[in-house]
């Protein structure tokens, strides 16, 4: 039933997307923009510390862009109807599935574009690809309660981005962490206790916001 | 006997102010005279933690039973956390700056105490951002629990991954309170009436802020 639910909310997601397109190519383009804007001001960096810094930064507002929208785009009518239709959970999940997905896009293609335009120091590639995976998979879950509390809220980017950043941090730095491992080139048998941890993170996340928004749901 | 526990309060703090800078201490390099200052900025911390527990658990209870007393104690004890955790780290900058030589540095705590009170920062810009009474309180309620979870992972969690270890006395290989106090116990015998007397002093605080809110919720009440 639950499963049910799941599925048909994550495929009107996905169809949502796809028909209008214009969610997502905003946010490629503005990935794509600031990437470019970094690559003007900076030209190349040469220091991995910084390189690995600024891509997280690029990362982390580009993910407030892309999520934020996730509960802000659904009008009150059409919560009331997911409401009478859907359980909580089954909404909560499908979202954070298709911000999953969407994040696994987003920082693939930025990852791209950065190295296209900023050079590319990453020795050990498997780690990072995994670090950007686990990442997303955090970030999403994190940002999509943070939506749902910021729709609920009636607000703008701004309150989005200053609830979300303080939660963020511990997800943000572990990544950061990782990261920087890769570019240094660790291999995995070195590193797998931190992407324990942020396997570890992800999970704490993606329960506290299905624990958490039922109670967001009722009105 | 229902208020012995604010003249308990108010005993401890005299007894810490006095003696927190009269009594002897052990006089060690760098630290010297400074060292009076784990009476009033670690226990600021120890209090804001407490109020901010203190806020959790009336968060969850919120969402149970939508009691809107819960909602008041959750808020209030945001706000005088929020006074607390400024004066420690007013009083750690301070400290900081004469045995450190600088206002702030990275320190694992240090950045975790900034990220704890931008956090409850936020919880109040969210409170102020909603005008319905029972929605904000229980979407307070709801950002209040995911912070403060986040918040004992970033304090907890973090600090044993990062390699740059915390300056603070008793981390990070530095000798604690504890070696220097092992002969006299003077440190202690001030350091834990402290603790107490901040901790009740914050608890008073906050529940002279609910009356106000209780009295200010009946006078809206006849106005209407």
């Amino acid at each position: 039933m639950l499963f049910k639910q799941f599925k048909a909310l994550l495929i009107k997601e996905i169809k949502l997307e796809f028909r209008n397109m214009y969610a997502l190519n905003g946010v490629l383009l503005y990935v794509v923009s600031t990437v470019f804007v970094c690559y003007l001001s900076f030209k190349h960096i040469a220091e991995p510390r910084a390189w690995n810094s600024l891509f997280w930064i690029i990362m982390l507002f580009a993910s407030i862009h892309a999520i934020s929208k996730s509960f802000m785009q659904d009008s009150k009518g059409l919560l009331l109807y997911y409401y009478s239709i859907a359980s909580p959970g089954a909404v909560i999940l499908s979202k954070i599935t298709y911000n999953v997905l969407l994040m696994i896009l987003l920082s693939l293609i930025c990852y791209g574009c950065y190295s296209l335009f900023i050079g590319n120091s990453v020795i050990n590639q498997e780690l990072f690809m995994s670090s950007l995976i686990l990442g997303s998979i955090g970030i999403s879950s994190i940002l999509s309660l943070i939506s749902a509390i910021a729709a609920k809220a009636n607000s703008n980017f701004g309150l989005m981005a200053v609830l979300s950043f303080p939660v963020l941090m511990p997800l943000i730095l572990t990544l950061i962490r990782v990261s920087n491992y890769a570019i240094e080139g660790i291999a995995f048998s070195v590193v797998y206790k931190y992407l324990l941890v942020l396997s570890l993170l992800d999970l704490i996340s993606l329960t506290l916001a299905c624990l958490l928004f039922p109670y967001l749901w009722k009105d | 006997m229902k208020n012995a526990w604010k003249i308990l309060a108010v005993v401890l703090l005299v007894y810490t102010i006095v003696a927190g800078f009269l009594a002897p201490v052990p006089n060690l390099a760098i630290l010297r005279e400074t060292i009076r200052n784990l009476f009033f900025h670690v226990s600021m911390w120890f209090s804001m933690m407490t109020l901010q527990t203190i806020s959790l658990y009336h968060s969850v209870r919120y969402l149970g039973k939508s009691d809107e007393k819960n909602d008041w104690v959750a808020a209030e004890s945001v706000h005088v956390s929020i006074l607390f955790g400024t004066l420690g780290l007013i009083t750690g900058s301070i400290w900081a700056r004469y045995t450190w030589g600088a206002w702030w540095t990275n320190d694992p705590q240090l950045n975790g105490a900034a990220i704890t009170m931008l956090s409850y920062l936020a919880y109040v810009l969210l409170r102020k951002s909603i005008d319905d009474d029972q929605k904000r309180a229980r979407i307070s309620a709801v950002y209040n629990i995911f912070a403060y979870v986040m918040m004992v992972v970033f304090i907890g969690i973090i600090p044993r991954l990062t390699s740059v270890d915390s300056l603070h006395p008793g981390k990070g290989g530095n000798p604690g309170f504890n070696i220097y106090d092992l002969k006299s116990n003077s440190l202690r015998m001030i350091f834990y009436p402290a603790v107490l007397g901040w901790i009740l002093l914050s608890t008073w605080i906050m529940t002279l802020r609910i009356r106000m809110k209780k009295i200010e919720q009946t006078l809206n009440r006849y106005e209407k």
